[in-house]
């Protein structure tokens, strides 16, 4: 390979001397600013090198011992010990003393919120008011499981119908037709009957010949009137207030074939302050007793 | 130095050419894969790590072949405000017996490495037939196709390959699947033998119909268990660390 460096008439740089059948490489110099980024970069690669755990041998940590863990780590202890102080009063007084001190409240109010979005929203909907299927609303004064603040904290902390919990709230609605415990006339029959509770029937007939049925099969749990008892998670059938179908054939439906809710035990999940907190949020929501 | 060994040698060698080539591309393979050499295991010694569940990897199947992974990713960063919204930073381990894993690249929807239990199998089923019905402002496509009973025939021969892949199901364990991957779906089947062979699989008719094995069944059998497999309660700062 020829190596004859020659100067460019025209530009007045030097060539490189390579040749290729007639045709020269111009052996123009980097223009000054990308060379020196260039070295700046070097230097900074090499200064990372030395700080950071750039080199992945076993021990080697960087002289400033950086990890990504050991960085969440510290991030979560500085965050912990800013809020700690009042998470540990949120933590050891119960829901009622939270609503009844404004301080508290207005932090578990404003924090709950936040909590609530991220684990409550998905079913209950962002401001709780439910979502059809089975979800029911809180912001409304019917509650299924009770809406003081002692009962609310309840089903929060472990749950309905979920396997996480041992003490999670369980009833079970048995399932009249499914299971041939009333017949498909019968069963329209009681539904009937459950319209006539919220004054709602338009065939005495038909509620006449499904109220006994009712008091003998129903009652027990949902009252005689309908009124609901929170204790096994009736709902009230006498008010407007549906978690399913609220007409006479979606009522058989349900009488038929229940499709209970199942919600997940958040003690499992989120700190005893957060549970407190979401507490009260969800009482504040508009129907609290 | 430079004026005796001069770029036109190299130029001129062929094979010294492609040796050197060689050993300069190699730098960053070797300086990413030998020190790993050193390291026992990169995996976290956690307890609770099992392979997936005949049903969980039929699920799993479904995850990857609906694309899935395109906008949820399986892997909670170690930050902060990720720690804060879906818990505990993924582990190595957690994805150990993914073949391939899910981590994903991109979350147009939320992340999904620890949504096990986080709610109801009827919501997620609801959700999936439906999403805007329960979450109206989800830009998610609805999957409600998925109501279609599952294609059990392959159901081995998954284990069988996942085993080749080393992931240590058992001979047992592929001998049982058909019955296994059953029981899973319905809650008032006999469970023993899948409990003993899975510890702390969870029975139930994930789609609210316990009769019928559907995809919905398996999909939502696979939500079910991601991230819970490791309580974090019980995990100590050196289970964590680097052998």
């Amino acid at each position: 390979m020829p190596t004859k460096i020659e100067k460019d008439a025209i530009t007045g740089t030097d060539t490189t001397g390579h040749e290729w059948d007639g045709l020269k490489e111009l052996n123009t110099p980097l223009p000054t600013w990308w060379l020196y980024t260039f070295y700046a970069c070097c230097v900074f690669a090499l200064v990372w090198v030395v700080l950071y755990p750039a080199i992945p041998v076993q021990g080697w940590t960087g002289i400033t011992g950086w990890t990504a863990r050991g960085a969440i780590n510290g991030e979560m202890e500085t965050a912990r010990a800013r809020t700690e102080p009042m998470l540990a009063r949120l933590r050891s007084a119960t829901p009622e003393q939270i609503a009844a001190n404004p301080e508290l409240r207005a932090y578990a109010i404003a924090g709950g919120r936040a909590v609530f979005a991220n684990n409550c929203a998905a079913c209950h909907g962002a401001g709780g008011q439910g979502a059809r299927g089975g979800y029911p609303s809180l912001a409304d004064d019917e509650w299924i499981w009770g809406g003081d603040l002692g009962a609310i904290h309840r089903t929060i902390t472990h749950g309905i119908r979920n396997h996480d919990s041992d003490e999670a709230r369980v009833s079970m609605m048995p399932r009249f037709g499914v299971d041939g415990v009333l017949t498909r006339a019968q069963i329209t029959d009681v539904a009937e009957q459950v319209l006539a509770l919220g004054n709602r029937s338009t065939d005495a007939a038909m509620a006449a010949r499904g109220a006994p049925l009712y008091a003998e099969n129903c009652a027990s749990c949902h009252g005689e009137r309908g009124e609901g008892n929170t204790d096994v998670g009736a709902p009230n059938l006498s008010d407007r207030v549906w978690l399913h179908a609220s007409d006479r054939a979606g009522i058989a439906a349900y009488i038929a074939n229940p499709q209970m809710g199942v919600m997940p035990a958040f003690a499992q999940r989120l700190d005893p302050a957060l549970v407190n907190m979401l507490a009260v949020y969800v009482h504040s929501l508009g129907g609290g007793r | 130095m430079f004026k005796r060994f001069s770029h036109a040698i190299i130029e001129k060698n062929v094979l010294l050419l492609g040796v050197l080539s060689l050993i300069t591309v190699s730098i960053g393979g070797l300086a990413q894969i030998v020190p790993l050499f050193t390291v026992e295991s990169t995996i976290e010694r956690v307890q609770g790590i099992r392979p997936y569940t005949p049903l969980e990897l039929m699920g799993r199947d479904i995850y990857v072949r609906e694309g899935c992974y395109v906008c949820h990713s399986q892997m909670v960063r170690p930050f902060r405000d990720e720690h804060e919204r879906y818990g505990h930073y993924s582990l190595a381990a957690e994805s150990m017996y993914d073949r391939p894993f899910q981590w994903g690249s991109k979350r147009s929807g939320p992340d999904l490495a620890r949504v096990g239990g986080r709610y109801s199998d009827d919501w997620q089923a609801q959700h999936l037939r439906s999403p805007r019905a329960l979450v109206p402002e989800s830009i998610m496509p609805p999957y409600a196709f998925l109501d279609r009973a599952l294609d059990t025939t392959r159901v081995q021969a998954s284990l069988r390959t996942q085993r080749a892949l080393g992931v240590p199901y058992t001979p047992e364990m592929i001998a049982n699947a058909l019955a296994d991957l059953r029981a899973q779906a319905n809650p008032d089947a006999d469970g023993s033998g899948l409990t003993s062979r899975y510890p702390r699989v969870r029975q139930s008719a994930f789609d609210g119909n316990p009769r019928d094995v559907t995809e919905m069944d398996a999909l939502v059998a696979y939500l079910q268990m991601l991230g819970t497999l490791v309580n974090f309660r019980d995990v100590t700062p050196e289970q964590l660390r680097q052998q």
